[in-house]
Order: structure tokens, then C-alpha cells, then sequence
């Protein structure tokens, strides 16, 4: 009754509609829309290291670039990959085909190794920024990818090549028994090795799904290591923390990989003394703080670590390089666009002036911390202190020793 | 040291007091879920999600109310129970006549919608909850160090399994229950209320959970995700004990424990894995389960 009575009434106000629909429509060709899908984890382990606050730091960025779009519109999209590579690798295969131009984040080593994949069949461009393995600009490169965050080399730099600098010499590892738990593990060892140490043994569990780390915590204890280097994560890592203290575990712990928002899962007390590394500290500078003051009203109860600045700087040099470039080649071409942003040098809030090298690894500091006691901590996420800045050059594992097929032609 | 197969022997026993503390929670939630599938027959997959609900609970009133971790052991479940009981009431009372099946896609979604709803509000990190005062502390046994805390558990856990054991089958209540289970319109002509009868045993079963809920949050801290890494192995010790049979559940919960335990230190790749293995080869030598009676 109601659609007759209004098209009744509304047949001179329908006319104008009909007149005014074709020219709205035309405009809307004419804008090309750019779409950048975030593929996380949105209900697992890697939750809060990713998540939702990953795909706020990408709309914050179309956000705030929405003013110098030059003819293009964008559209953020996201999606759970629930940590199953067949499960990432599907949706970016339908995100791809469905006129995705861009994925970011991607954490967990073994779907970003298969997104890679899709991305390079397909030529289109993934940024990634929540995977660890250092395989993304090793064997594993194409020139349809970069990593922009951090690497499994340059965490074993710098947070074990500080531990054995402090005289962690011998190491025992729980690790993730999955690509980055073992990548990490590895890269380790060469490092512990290099300084002629050694490794009495590990153990690697079963990813997801592992809550009890006692066991394995008692054999890192009876092996007689000093130091327990965690191979792990997110959730994993807390856990495996939290019962070393609770075990009484007399061995210096080395969280490989940790971000600053697992140390507020754990909370001070608990985390106190521990050495980390990230590419991002929400407290650097004034541009960090300006950008996670902008960034807090979207994600309040979680502070940005480095994979969600990674997202935010990502998406930020992908709509430069689309505005360099134009979009029609931008969107034509995935390879050509990654070698468009390869060439052009990053800037951002978060991570300032770096660039993108030859093999994808995206090149900026790495910043070694400690997190504070709880005295010294003076206001909410006020976690760390620098303890050392390592400068790109010497941050990242030289190109030549990364084995990318892309050097070698 | 004393050596065994080539093992030193101090690990070995530090791996099997871990998995008698892992078997602990084991017996606890299949004791729940065979009370619940034995008197009901209700294969209860929401169990894991109300074991994550009771931790929650225990969370909530430490930090809004003040309310420490001893009142909590009681209060979580209660609260925990009654809304098994709204649960049982709205949704599960309408399928006993139906296939298992129909309890079991209701319970699953039940538990989607829950732990869903509990990940939208706390994140995946989980909430930090102490362990209490008086439970603080290790005791050196020699081998190892044992957290005091972990020791209680094992300690508490079995006296619940026991007295539950001991409710169903050695007192009026419990022959009551199983009477009703067996033949109900009997036992309602005998003038008991059938119907708030299996309300109550399922609410009771829900507190179980709970109550190993409230348990686990100081040792694995409050995570909405902690039902479902645990629920399918839970599964698999109903099913190797004998679904429905509560001595079964509980002794199995312990021995898969040890097993587990002794897995992680031979062959940690396959901790993850050897329940099930073993499930496989019980299903197929005794479908029935070790302690249940073939139909």
C-alpha cells in the first residue's frame, strides 16, 4: 500500500530522481574504486597483535589520504583467516578475483607464505606486515610482495644477539611447530652459533591450541641452557612467560617476538626486565604519538605496536605510489606497482623517512627495548625503554645472504 | 640418577606430575559432560564455552566486586548453573525427543554464540587473574619445582570427581536420577517431578565446568578462547571412557593427562595428536568406550 501512495505522490519528485540517477551513475564510473582487503586474525592467538586495530590503522589511512586521492576512491575490506593457510589463501584468491587490489597485515608466517603465492598469480600487490619469517624476501620472494614490519633475522639481531652479548651462550628453545616458529628458531641458532654458542636442545609444539607450556618449560630447565629463547607469539608467548615465572624457571627468558601488547596482557609485574624488539614504539617520538592519538578514538582499549603501524604506514605508501603512478596502470599491473613503490622512498608517522629494497624487505629502524619496572612506569602503556637503535643498513640481513630469486636475476 | 630406558628418571616423573595436573581439568570437564550426556543424553559441546564463562565470571567479580578467588569457587558456578539451567529450560528441553544430533548443533551454536560474544568483549590476550594468597608459592619436590597452586588443583579435582561418583551412585538422589533416565514416565508416576529433575542435572553439570573454570583462570589465565582448545580432546576422554559412564570419564581424564605428559617430553610434534590416536584405536577394539557397557 505504501509503495503505491508514495509513488502516487512522488511521481514529480520521481521524475527528477530518474533525470538525476544516469549522471550519478556516470560519476561513479568515472571514480575508480582501490580496494585494500586486511586479512588477519580476527579471533585467534594473533587477535590483538592484528586484528580489528589493523583494519582501523587502514581505513585511518585512506582516512586521512581521502584528500589527495587523485581520481580514485578507496574501500577498505577485511577478513579472518582464522590462521589456516588454506583458509587466507582462498579468501584472497575471491578478494583478488573480485577486484582486490591491495592485502595488508597477514599475519602468521604460513598463510602469508601462501597469500604470496596468490598474489603473484594473480598480479596483484600484498603488503605485509603481521608475518614473521624471513623467507617473505628469501627464497620465498616474487616481485608481487613487500615486507614492511619486521623479520625473524632482524628479531634474532637484535634480541638474541643482545642476549648473547650478555652472556647467553647456551639456549634452549620452545618454539611453534609451524614455518615461523622454526624460521625463527633457525635464525637464531646461526646467529647463537656465529658467536660460538651453542644449543641444547627444543621443543616444538602443537600450533594452535597449545595452553600448558609446563612440560616443556621442565625440559628447557633440565637441559642446563642459561637462556630460554621462545620461538612463539602472541597468546603463546604470554603463557609460556606467565609459567616460567609461576615454575620457578631460573633460566634469562628471550621472547623473540613479542609486541608491546602482549606486555600489557602480562602486565609489568610480570613482564619487567624482558628484552624485545620492535620497529615501532607508539612513544618514540612526537609523529608516533601524534599518530596513535589519532588512531585511539578507533581502537581504544589497544595501543598500535609495530604490525599495526605496518598496516597504517603500508597502505599510506601504496596510495602514494597509486597517485605517482595513476591508477589505471596501478590497478592493471601488481608487479609494476610493486616496483613502482620499491623505487619510491616511504615516509610516515610511524616509522619516518625509510624504503623498500630490491627483494621487498621494507628498510627502517629496529629498536632493541626493555620493559620497564613497574615504578618506572609512569602512565597507561608506558612500557619500554630503548636500550638500542639499529640503523636499516645494519637492522636487516644483507640482500645477498637472503637468497631471493629476484637478486639473482 | 636413576636412569630408565635410557631416561633420567627426574624428568620423566616431573612430565607425569604435569599430566596428572593437565588430567585434573581433563576429569573435571568430561565428568560434567558424561553426568550430562549419561542422565540426559545431551552430547553438550556448549561445556567448553561454559568452563570459559565460569573463568569469566570468577574475572568479573574479582574486578567489579571485589570478590576473591575462595567465594568465587562457589559463586561462579551457581551463577554459571543457573544459566545452564535458562539454557536447558528456552532451548535444550525442546529436543530430548529428538535426535542427538539436534542437542548437539544446538550446544555448538550455543557455544559459538558465547565464546564469540566473550572474544567481541576481552580480546584473545586474556585477563590476568592471581593466583590466591594462600595458594601462592612451589614446593620443591626434589625432581622439580611444583607450583603449590597446581598441586591443589589436582587435589580438589579428584575429591569433586570422587564425591560426584559417589552422589549418583551410592545415594537415593542419584539412583532417583538414573531411574529417570532409564524409564521417565515411571518414575514420574511415582511422583517425582521428572522435568525439574533433569533441569537441575543439567545445571549441575554446567557448574562443573564452571567450577573448573574458576579453577583454571589463575593457571591459564582468563582467555575466551581456552573452552575450545580443550573441549575436542574432552570429547575424545568421554568417548575412550565410555560416553555417559562417569567412572570412566574420570579415570580416563587422569590417564590421558599422563599420557599427554609423557608425550610432550618423547615427542612433543605429537602431543596435540596421541588422544586421538588412542581414541581411533579404542573406538575400533571397544566402540563402547573402556568403561562403557555395550547397548
Amino acid at each position: 500500500m505504501e509503495i503505491s501512495r508514495r509513488s502516487l505522490l512522488g511521481s514529480a519528485a520521481l521524475g527528477t530522481a530518474a533525470a538525476a540517477l544516469p549522471l550519478s551513475r556516470a560519476r561513479a564510473q568515472a571514480k575508480p574504486v582501490i580496494k585494500i582487503g586486511v586479512l588477519n586474525d580476527q579471533s585467534g592467538p594473533y587477535r590483538d597483535t592484528g586484528g580489528l586495530t589493523s583494519v582501523e590503522c587502514a581505513k585511518m589511512a585512506v582516512a586521512e589520504f581521502s584528500a589527495q586521492m587523485s581520481g580514485y576512491t578507496v574501500e577498505v575490506l577485511s577478513a579472518d583467516h582464522q590462521n589456516k593457510p588454506d583458509v587466507g589463501a582462498g579468501i584472497a584468491r575471491q578478494w583478488y578475483d573480485q577486484g582486490v587490489d591491495l592485502i595488508l597485515d597477514v599475519p602468521n608466517s604460513g598463510v602469508a607464505l601462501a597469500v604470496a603465492g596468490v598474489a603473484k598469480e594473480k598480479n596483484k600487490v600484498h603488503v605485509n606486515s603481521g608475518a614473521a619469517t624471513s623467507d617473505l624476501t628469501g627464497p620465498a620472494c616474487n616481485g608481487n610482495i613487500i615486507q614492511w614490519t619486521y623479520d625473524t633475522w632482524m628479531l634474532a639481531q637484535s634480541t638474541g644477539g643482545a642476549t648473547v652479548k650478555a652472556g647467553g651462550d647456551t639456549w634452549y628453545f620452545i618454539t611453534a611447530d609451524y614455518t615461523f616458529g622454526h624460521k625463527l628458531e633457525s635464525d637464531t641458532t646461526t646467529l647463537i652459533k656465529a658467536a660460538h654458542g651453542s644449543v641444547k636442545g627444543s621443543s616444538s609444539y602443537p600450533f594452535p591450541g597449545t595452553t600448558d607450556f609446563s612440560s616443556y618449560l621442565l625440559q628447557a630447565q633440565n637441559s642446563g641452557a642459561k637462556v630460554l629463547g621462545l620461538a612463539n607469539a602472541g597468546g603463546d608467548t604470554i603463557n609460556s612467560i606467565k609459567q616460567a615465572k609461576e615454575f620457578g624457571l631460573t633460566m634469562d627468558i628471550a621472547a623473540l617476538l613479542m609486541f608491546i601488547t602482549d606486555v600489557n596482557a602480562l602486565g609489568l609485574e610480570v613482564a619487567q626486565g624482558l628484552h624485545l624488539t620492535e620497529s615501532f614504539y607508539w612513544d618514540m617520538n612526537d609523529r608516533t604519538r601524534a599518530f596513535t592519538k589519532r588512531l585511539l578514538p578507533r581502537s581504544p582499549d589497544n595501543y598500535p605496536n609495530m604490525d599495526h603501524a605496518g598496516v597504517y604506514a603500508s597502505a599510506l605508501h601504496y596510495m602514494k605510489t597509486v597517485n605517482k603512478m595513476g591508477v589505471a596502470a596501478a590497478r592493471a599491473d601488481g608487479k609494476a606497482a610493486v616496483a613502482a613503490m620499491k623505487a619510491l622512498p616511504t615516509e610516515d608517522d610511524c616509522f619516518g623517512k625509510g624504503s623498500i629494497r630490491a627483494d621487498g624487505r621494507g628498510m627502517f629502524h629496529s629498536y632493541l627495548f626493555q620493559v620497564k619496572k613497574p615504578s618506572e612506569s609512569k602512565g597507561k602503556w608506558d612500557y619500554y625503554k630503548l636500550v638500542q637503535d639499529s640503523d636499516p643498513e645494519h637492522a636487516w640481513r644483507p640482500l645477498a645472504d637472503g637468497h631471493c630469486p629476484l637478486i639473482k636475476s | 640418577m636413576l636412569m630408565v630406558f635410557g631416561y633420567n628418571l627426574g624428568p620423566i616423573l616431573g612430565q607425569g606430575v604435569l599430566g596428572v595436573v593437565n588430567g585434573a581439568f581433563y576429569a573435571l570437564l568430561s565428568l560434567g559432560l558424561a553426568v550430562i550426556f549419561g542422565l540426559l543424553n545431551i552430547i553438550n559441546f556448549a561445556h567448553g564455552a561454559l568452563y570459559m564463562l565460569g573463568a569469566v565470571v570468577a574475572w568479573f567479580l574479582l574486578n567489579y566486586l571485589g570478590i576473591g578467588y575462595w567465594p568465587s569457587l562457589f559463586i561462579a558456578p551457581v551463577i554459571v548453573g543457573a544459566f545452564g539451567v535458562l539454557l536447558e529450560r528456552t532451548m535444550i528441553s525442546k529436543l530430548y525427543k529428538l535426535d542427538h544430533l539436534y542437542g548437539l548443533l544446538l550446544t555448538f551454536g550455543i557455544a559459538l554464540i558465547v565464546e564469540g560474544l566473550a572474544r567481541n568483549q576481552f580480546g584473545s590476550s586474556g585477563l590476568p587473574y592471581s593466583v590466591p594468597e594462600s595458594l601462592r608459592g612451589a614446593t620443591r619436590l626434589g625432581f622439580m619445582i611444583m607450583p603449590t597452586y597446581r598441586l591443589w588443583v589436582v587435589v580438589a579435582s579428584f575429591v569433586i570427581c570422587i564425591t560426584t561418583w559417589l552422589v549418583l551412585e551410592k545415594t537415593p538422589i542419584g539412583a532417583t536420577l538414573r531411574a529417570a533416565t532409564e524409564n521417565a514416565a515411571l518414575v514420574q508416576s511415582f511422583g517425582v517431578n521428572v522435568p525439574r529433575l533433569v533441569m537441575l542435572t543439567y545445571g549441575a553439570g554446567v557448574a562443573l565446568a564452571a567450577l573448573a573454570g574458576v579453577m583454571a583462570a589463575p593457571v591459564y589465565s582468563v582467555n575466551p578462547n581456552m573452552g575450545s582448545d580443550v573441549i575436542i580432546v574432552v570429547f575424545a576422554v568421554v568417548v575412550i571412557g565410555g560416553m555417559g559412564s562417569i567412572l570412566g570419564s574420570i579415570l580416563t581424564g587422569f590417564g590421558l593427562g599422563l599420557l599427554e605428559g609423557f608425550t610432550k617430553f618423547l615427542y612433543p610434534e605429537a602431543s596435540g595428536v596421541v588422544v586421538f590416536v588412542l581414541m581411533i584405536v579404542v573406538l575400533l577394539t571397544r566402540p563402547a568406550g573402556l568403561f562403557g557397557k555395550a547397548s
